[in-house]
C-alpha cells in the first residue's frame, strides 16, 4: 500500500519541467493526488493534442506553461506565471532531459552542446531562476523547498556509446550537491537532492529502443525491455510512478533532513 | 503516537497488514521506528536486552518485545520461528542494532573491543537479513518484502578514533548489496536496502553531549557536522525508513539511502 492520496502536500505549489510525459507526467499526477497545486512546463504549445488532452484530465488545480528549459528567456517566462497565479513556489523538480547515443568519435559538438543545454543547463537555470521565490516560500513549511534534479544511474555509472548523456547526468549529480551545500550553510530552507532512476518504462526510453531496432541491435522494442529486465535485478523495469513516488517522499517533510543526496530507484542495477 | 515526534503529518496506514521485525528497538532510532511502523498500521515486534525501556514502548506502542541479542546465532531460530508461527509471515526488517562499546583508534582498539563492535555491527547484521530473508522467501504469497540495513554516514566519513564502528558501517553495505543480488538471482521480490544518517539526536548522543567536559562545546560540534547546523531527529530517520519499508520504494534495492543533513555532499573539513 502506497500513501497516495495523503493529501500530505496540500497548500503547496510545484513546478515540473518536461511534464508532458514519462517521469516528470508522473510526478505531476502524484503532486495532485496529494493536493498540490502544480505548474508544469514542456515544449509543445497549449493548444497541441499532447499539451490540451493531458492538461484537461489532470484538471483546475494544473496549469502550463510553454517553455523550453535551455532558454532564459522561457525561464523569465515561467517564473512570472508561477508569480502571478500562485506567488509562491515549495516544490521544483528539474526533470526535462534527452539522451545522446553513439560512438564518442562520431558525436557532433552540435548534438554535445544541444545535451548540455537541456541536460545541465536547464537545471542551472530552473534552479537560478526560483531560487529566491523558493527561498521565501520554504520558510512556510515544515521541512522546507525542496529541489529535485532528475539525474539517472547514467550520472553514477558509465555506459559504451553514452557520453554525452553519461557526462551530463554526472553534472547535474554534483551541481545538486553544491547548491545543497550553499543553501545548507547559508540556512536557507531549500534542500536539493539527486534521483537516479534505472531503466523507467518511459517515452523516451521507447524512442532510445527503437533507434536501437533500426540499426539492427534488436528485431523490436519489446526484446529490448526482456533483455533490460532480465540484467535488473528485480527482474523487470521501473513504472513512472515508482520514480514519482520517490519524488513526493523528497518533496515531503518526511525527507526534512535530506539534502545533497542521491536517491538511486533502479531495482539493483548500480548494485551489481 | 501519532506524530508523536511532532514530525509527520497526514500519516495514512500505509503499513497496515505488514508484519515488521526492528532490532535494537528498545532506543533511539530503533525506538522512533517502532512508534513510526506502528503509526503506519504494521505489527511490529522489536528486540533488544532494555527490558524497562522495552515495556514502556510497547505500552505506548502496541508493538512487542522480544529479548534478544542480534549475536546470539542460535538463538535466531527461536525469534523467527515465534514471529512466523504468531503472524505467520514477516514484510519488513530493520537491522538496527549498533553499538560502539569497546571502539578505539587503529593504534589503541583491542581484539575484545573489535570483536564486540563488529559483532553486533556486522555479524548481528548479516544474521539479521539472513533470517529475515529466509522468513519472507516464505511468505504466503511469495518471496517478497523489505530488509533495511542501519548503515552510517561514517561508512564513506571514517572516523579516526572509531575504527571498528567506521569498517562496520562500510562492511554492511557490500552486504546489502550482496543480498540484493542475492535476492534479484532468486527472482524474489525482496528488496535489500541501506540507510545512512549524519548525527542524529537521540539519548545515547544527548548523554555524551551532557558528560562531555563542555556540553556547550560538544554539543556546537555535533551539529556542526551538518552544513545545515543541527542533529536529525529520530522521527526524520523513521520516516525514511517507513517509506522503504512500504509499497512506495518497491523498484528500490540495493541501494544507499543518505539522510544526512550535507554532511557527506561536500568536501570534509571544508
Amino acid at each position: 500500500m502506497t500513501d497516495l492520496g495523503s493529501l500530505r502536500l496540500k497548500g503547496r505549489v510545484a513546478l515540473v519541467s518536461g511534464g508532458l510525459r514519462g517521469i516528470g507526467l508522473a510526478c505531476v499526477e502524484r503532486f495532485l493526488a496529494e493536493g498540490a497545486e502544480v505548474v508544469l512546463t514542456d515544449l509543445q504549445a497549449p493548444d497541441s493534442e499532447a499539451a490540451a488532452s493531458t492538461l484537461a484530465r489532470l484538471g483546475q488545480a494544473a496549469s502550463y506553461v510553454q517553455a523550453n528549459v535551455a532558454s532564459e528567456e522561457d525561464w523569465a517566462k515561467v517564473l512570472a506565471a508561477v508569480t502571478e497565479r500562485h506567488g509562491k513556489l515549495h516544490i521544483l523538480v528539474n526533470n526535462a532531459g534527452i539522451d545522446l547515443t553513439g560512438p564518442v568519435a562520431t558525436t557532433s559538438l552540435e548534438g554535445w552542446r544541444r545535451i548540455m543545454s537541456i541536460n545541465v543547463d536547464g537545471v542551472f537555470l530552473g534552479t537560478r531562476t526560483f531560487v529566491p521565490l523558493m527561498e521565501a516560500s520554504g520558510a512556510e513549511v515544515k521541512g522546507g523547498a525542496s529541489i529535485i534534479n532528475v539525474s539517472s544511474i547514467m550520472g553514477l555509472v558509465g555506459m559504451s556509446e553514452v557520453s554525452g548523456y553519461n557526462a551530463s547526468k554526472g553534472a547535474v549529480r554534483l551541481f545538486t550537491k553544491s547548491i545543497a551545500l550553499e543553501f545548507a550553510e547559508k540556512r536557507m530552507p531549500i534542500r536539493a537532492n539527486s534521483l537516479h532512476p534505472g531503466f523507467v518504462i518511459t517515452p523516451l526510453l521507447q524512442e532510445g529502443f527503437q533507434r536501437w531496432v533500426d540499426k539492427g541491435v534488436a528485431k523490436e522494442t519489446q526484446d529490448l525491455v526482456d533483455m533490460m529486465a532480465s540484467k535488473t535485478p528485480i527482474g523487470r523495469l521501473a513504472d513512472p510512478s515508482e520514480l514519482a513516488s520517490a519524488v513526493f517522499f523528497l518533496a515531503g517533510s518526511d525527507s526534512s533532513y535530506m539534502t545533497g543526496a542521491e536517491l538511486v530507484i533502479d531495482g539493483g542495477w548500480t548494485a551489481q | 503516537m501519532l506524530g508523536a515526534n511532532g514530525h509527520w503529518e497526514n500519516a495514512v496506514k500505509r503499513l497496515e497488514g505488514k508484519v515488521a521485525l526492528v532490532t535494537g528497538g528498545t532506543s533511539g532510532i530503533g525506538a522512533g521506528t517502532v512508534e513510526r511502523l506502528c503509526s503506519e498500521g504494521a505489527t511490529v515486534i522489536f528486540t533488544g536486552s532494555n527490558q524497562a525501556a522495552a515495556d514502556a514502548l510497547c505500552a505506548a506502542t502496541g508493538a512487542r518485545f522480544v529479548k534478544h541479542n542480534v549475536t546470539d546465532a542460535a538463538a535466531w531460530e527461536g525469534l523467527m520461528a515465534d514471529i512466523l508461527g504468531q503472524h505467520g509471515r514477516l514484510d519488513i526488517a530493520f537491522a538496527n542494532a549498533g553499538t560502539e562499546s569497546g571502539d578505539g583508534s587503529i593504534e589503541d582498539i583491542g581484539i575484545e573491543g573489535w570483536n564486540n563492535v563488529i559483532g553486533v555491527n556486522l555479524t548481528g547484521v548479516m544474521l539479521t537479513v539472513q533470517h529475515a530473508m529466509r522468513a519472507m522467501a516464505k511468505n504466503p504469497e511469495g518471496p517478497v518484502g523489505s530488509i533495511i540495513v542501519n548503515s552510517s554516514m561514517n561508512a564513506h566519513r571514517a572516523m579516526g578514533n572509531f575504527v571498528a564502528y567506521s569498517v562496520s558501517k562500510s562492511a554492511v553495505i557490500a552486504l546489502v548489496k550482496a543480498a540484493a543480488v542475492h535476492s534479484g538471482n532468486r527472482k524474489y521480490q525482496i528488496r535489500v536496502n541501506a540507510v545512512l544518517p549524519g548525527v542524529v539526536e537521540t539519548a545515547l548522543i544527548v548523554n555524551l553531549i551532557n558528560k562531555s567536559g563542555d556540553p556547550v562545546a560538544t554539543r556546537a560540534a555535533y551539529e556542526g557536522l551538518s552544513p545545515m547546523g543541527r542533529m536529525a531527529a529520530v522521527g526524520e530517520v523513521a520516516g525514511m525508513v517507513a517509506w522503504l519499508a512500504s509499497d512506495e520504494a518497491q523498484f528500490c534495492s540495493g541501494s544507499e539511502f543518505t539522510m544526512d543533513g550535507a554532511s557527506t555532499a561536500g568536501m570534509n573539513g571544508v
